[in-house]
């Protein structure tokens, strides 16, 4: 066993840690948006300090696909660069590490497996910016790529996809606006509350996946009311990192499993699947598995939820959860999405092939079958209260 | 009771694959082809090769070939790990994807692929449960 995490610079002003280190060509992965946004140009300024020529691909789109890779992958193939930077959410991190591994190990986006050495950092290293306080992906070596033709996400990884470097600057997140707050802010969530209850958990996910969940009780409905509250802000950025170590080393669980599902067929965005799924996943998870009911208790007592038995402290945690996701603006149903009862039934069979397919499926203490699965999603979608 | 690594307790695992509706339901689209390698260390000396074509829900063939022939097939994929590992997911002390993510169980082949047929592969190691087995260590 082993457990990896990058080596990680936060605080204000910590971009400038992009002066110190030594190399010649970055190559950037970004989105448009950053890049409307001038925040590359942040970035680019402080490798100018360093010497470093920069090259920024910004192409990236939410749910970044194979194609999107390859082409990534072709222009870095001219460029050779010794940094490979990802800056943005989820989607332009998990783009440039696959852009790394594809130029530097001369494969294809899928031809990768965590059994391979490619012998990466003999021809670069690699860093995370993030840009939203979510995903966590600058602390993890997961990858999520879409497969455009089989409308399905494709998780993949190595450990050495795994960032050298971290980089957590409040800047980056300021001007993120309330409804990404919410619904990535409930992607750290579930990263930490999932982390630490799967049976891949060991005692180093534990700490940062507790203190991780208790920043967000914290600090996530004051970061979304007011974006310019910057210690809030702050200590969001810290507890996604905190969460990606959490899951990165620990996996995830069912809500991943029935948001990627979801995602994947009506395309709705990755945390917003995850605040909607969580409570119906956690109330799934614990009315089958006295040991992650116990671990849903620690977790309200360590967060001062409640205190009280096992039962009646996993039911306010579950509440708590369910309270914060309308707190902060997010969906708690299926139906607040908008998505047709019809539409969602027909596409059944489809999303219960596509999670009990996915690997944090079988990462819980319940692992569900397909009829329950069905259930799951159903009680999702009409709100409703899961007790089997 | 057969020992892991045999024609015999290949072929038990081919029967017991054969017999196992949710595997059938789980693997209805998989088309794949394995080596499972047992590497040297203990009592097993030499790489043992045991080759699984796994097809539409059903096993099509087992075989156990000497290291000296294992070109003999060209699977799509080669999942090779020490006994003791084996054991592990055998006995379900450790999930299969777990094991290639932590690198004890070494995966050659579109992990991508693999990655979309998790329950196949949850079911697979059902039906290795199947099977009363003896290890070589």
């Amino acid at each position: 066993m082993f457990f990896g995490v990058p080596f990680i610079v936060f605080g204000d002003d910590s971009l400038q840690y992009l002066n110190t280190i030594k190399g010649t060509r970055a190559f950037i992965v970004t989105d448009a948006n950053i890049v409307k946004l001038g925040l590359h140009e942040l970035v680019k300024a402080e490798l100018k300090a360093a010497n470093i020529e920069c090259k920024v691909f910004d192409g990236v789109e939410p749910d970044p696909s194979i194609q999107t890779v390859e082409k990534a992958t072709a222009i870095a193939k001219d460029f050779k660069p010794d940094w490979f930077i990802g800056l943005g959410g989820g989607s332009s991190m998990d783009a440039c590490k696959s852009t790394m591994v594809c130029s530097c190990a001369g494969i294809g986006p899928l031809d990768m497996s965590p059994s391979d050495f490619f012998d990466l950092r003999s021809k670069a290293r690699l860093l995370c910016i993030p840009t939203t306080s979510g995903t966590g992906s600058e602390a993890t070596w997961a990858i999520v790529l879409t497969d455009i033709e089989g409308q399905r996400k494709v998780a993949l990884g190595s450990y050495e996809t795994l960032p050298d470097v971290a980089i957590l600057d409040p800047r980056m997140v300021i001007s993120m606006p309330p409804h990404v707050t919410g619904s990535t802010g409930m992607d750290a969530l579930t990263h930490a509350i999932e982390g630490y209850t799967t049976i891949w958990r060991t005692p180093f996910t534990d700490g940062p996946g507790l203190a991780a969940i208790r920043l967000i009780f914290e600090n996530l409905k004051k970061a979304v009311d007011n974006g310019k509250d910057e210690e809030a802000r702050k200590n969001m950025m810290y507890a996604a990192c905190q969460a990606g170590t959490c899951f990165g080393n620990g996996m995830a669980g069912l809500a991943h499993s029935c948001g990627h599902a979801l995602g994947g067929i009506f395309h709705t965005p990755h945390g917003v699947a995850m605040g909607l799924y969580l409570p119906y996943t956690m109330e799934y998870v614990a009315n089958g598995s006295e040991e992650t009911l116990q671990r849903y208790a620690e977790i309200a007592r360590f967060c001062g939820i409640k205190q009280g038995n096992d039962k009646e402290c996993c039911n306010a945690l579950i509440a708590a959860v369910r309270k914060l996701v309308k707190d902060v603006g997010q969906s708690s149903s299926v139906k607040d999405l908008k998505i047709d009862r019809d539409k969602y039934m027909k596409a059944m069979p489809d999303l219960v092939d596509r999670a009990v397919n996915e690997a944090m499926s079988i990462a819980v203490t319940r692992v569900p079958e397909s009829e329950d699965l069905e259930k799951m999603f159903i009680c999702a979608y009409d709100g409703k209260e899961v007790d089997f | 009771m057969a020992v892991f690594g045999t024609l015999e307790w290949a072929t038990a695992f081919m029967n017991a694959i054969n017999a196992s509706k949710p595997y059938e339901d789980a693997a209805k689209t998989w088309e794949g082809d394995f080596y499972f390698i047992i590497e040297p260390g203990g009592a097993i000396k030499e790489p043992g090769y045991q080759y699984v074509d796994l097809w539409h829900g059903k096993c099509r063939k087992v075989d156990v070939i000497p290291a000296a022939e294992k070109d003999k097939y060209k699977p799509e994929f080669v999942l090779s790990a020490s006994i003791a590992t084996w054991r592990k997911v055998a006995e379900k002390k450790v999930d299969p994807i777990q094991a290639i993510v932590t690198r004890q169980l070494k995966l050659t082949g579109n992990m991508g692929k693999v990655m979309r047929a998790v329950k196949a592969a949850q079911e697979l190691v059902n039906c290795v449960t199947q099977v009363q087995t003896e290890y070589p260590e």
